[in-house]
């Protein structure tokens, strides 16, 4: 035990430069990535799949040294530029099915048959706006087009009854 | 071990007791600790309070707190504090991501028998990295220290790395650090006696650790009377 507490430093970390504050620093840093990570998954969940994944740096629990937690940090880091480039393209797509949307209940004859689900828009749960004829065919000789809202997710016992 | 049950009319000694780090370790990871209480308490059926409690907290666990879990102070420490040594947390999740990861998976919080349930219990409500030992396996004093040159692990094959930082005794680690168990040193049929053991890091704040002890030794000992 005596020997175990004489120990100063465990070993492959001792170098001539105390690089222990680089370490802190650079724990800080995982750390706050980490936390950022973990926002940018949340918000992405559900509407776009963002790469999260960091692999392991070491096979068993130990004291990192400096190289190994600034790969860690870089890793991180890139998961975290990538993920706000995928989310930010999500939104882009996003915003442009909303815009579409807005034109289609403006102009249903404009965008026949045209369907945007409420995944397109980046909301939760089921729901479709169609742009579909009036009456059938009546309503397609006449010009008679309409967005019709979707009554959203199918009910457990209409799907049961199916089955 | 220095719990002393017989002043408490818990059977338990409420004050947990405070391990110690290898200074050079405690260095390199302040906030970091080891704490644990010890109850009478041998594995077995959990009796139907325990489980109905499971089933009360499977009820108000959805997907959603699964989802934001990692963004919760506490879990948050935890994933920030394996990524600090080396662990990747979404393949050897913590013990509260396992259990939410469970909890989704199997629809509920299932039973495992004590003391798990306790376990499961303690750490879904708090957050906090709970584990148990039996007690009377133990030797003096845990820590948390790296290993050196030569110790393995009770039971697993060959030699630890050396660096590798345990949960460890006064005579040899009973633990990885966040991993396995040595062999013997688990709780097994025969043990009596459990030793509930937290680990800290930091950002996990010491009065979640100590709720987080209580609740768990309090359920295994309701569920030993």
């Amino acid at each position: 035990m005596t020997d175990l507490l004489a120990r100063e430093s465990p070993m492959g970390l001792r170098v001539g430069v105390d690089e222990r504050p680089a370490r802190v620093e650079l724990r800080r840093q995982v750390g706050r990535l980490e936390r950022e990570l973990a926002g940018l998954l949340a918000e992405g969940f559900g509407r776009v799949t963002v790469d999260y994944r960091v692999a392991a740096v070491a096979a068993a629990p130990r004291v990192l040294d400096l190289g190994e937690l600034e790969q860690l940090r870089d890793e991180l880091a890139e998961r975290v530029a990538d993920a706000r480039v995928t989310l930010r393209e999500q939104a882009e797509v996003e915003t442009q099915n909303r815009e579409l949307l807005r034109q289609m209940i403006a102009s249903p004859a404009d965008f026949k048959w045209a369907i945007v689900t409420r995944d397109d828009l980046g909301l939760p749960s089921c729901g479709a706006w169609h742009s579909r004829p009036r009456l059938g065919p009546i309503g397609m000789l006449m010009g008679w087009w309409r967005v019709k809202v979707s009554s959203g997710c199918p009910l457990s016992g209409r799907l049961a009854a199916v089955e | 071990m220095s719990a002393d049950a017989s002043e408490s009319n818990l059977g338990w000694d409420p004050a947990p007791t405070q391990g110690w780090v290898a200074p050079h370790i405690a260095a390199e990871f302040p906030g970091l600790g080891i704490s644990w209480v010890e109850v009478d308490g041998h594995p077995g059926r959990s009796p139907e309070p325990v489980r109905r409690r499971l089933r009360d907290l499977s009820d108000r666990f959805y997907g959603a707190q699964a989802i934001h879990m990692r963004e919760q102070p506490i879990p948050w420490a935890y994933r920030v504090f394996y990524r600090q040594i080396g662990l990747d947390p979404d393949r050897a999740r913590t013990p509260v991501e396992q259990l939410a990861f469970d909890r989704i998976r199997d629809g509920a919080f299932k039973s495992e028998g004590m003391p798990a349930d306790a376990l499961t219990v303690a750490i879904v409500e708090t957050g906090v990295a709970l584990r148990a030992f039996d007690a009377d396996r133990l030797q003096g004093s845990l820590c948390v220290r790296d290993s050196a040159p030569g110790e393995s692990l009770p039971g697993q094959p060959g030699e630890l790395s050396q660096g590798t930082l345990t949960i460890a005794d006064e005579k040899r680690p009973v633990a990885l650090l966040f991993g396995e168990t040595a062999a013997g040193y688990g709780v097994e049929p025969a043990s009596r006696r459990l030793a509930i053991v937290a680990v800290q890091v930091k950002g996990v704040p010491q009065i979640a650790v100590s709720e987080a002890l209580w609740m768990a030794a309090a359920t295994v000992e309701a569920a030993n009377p």
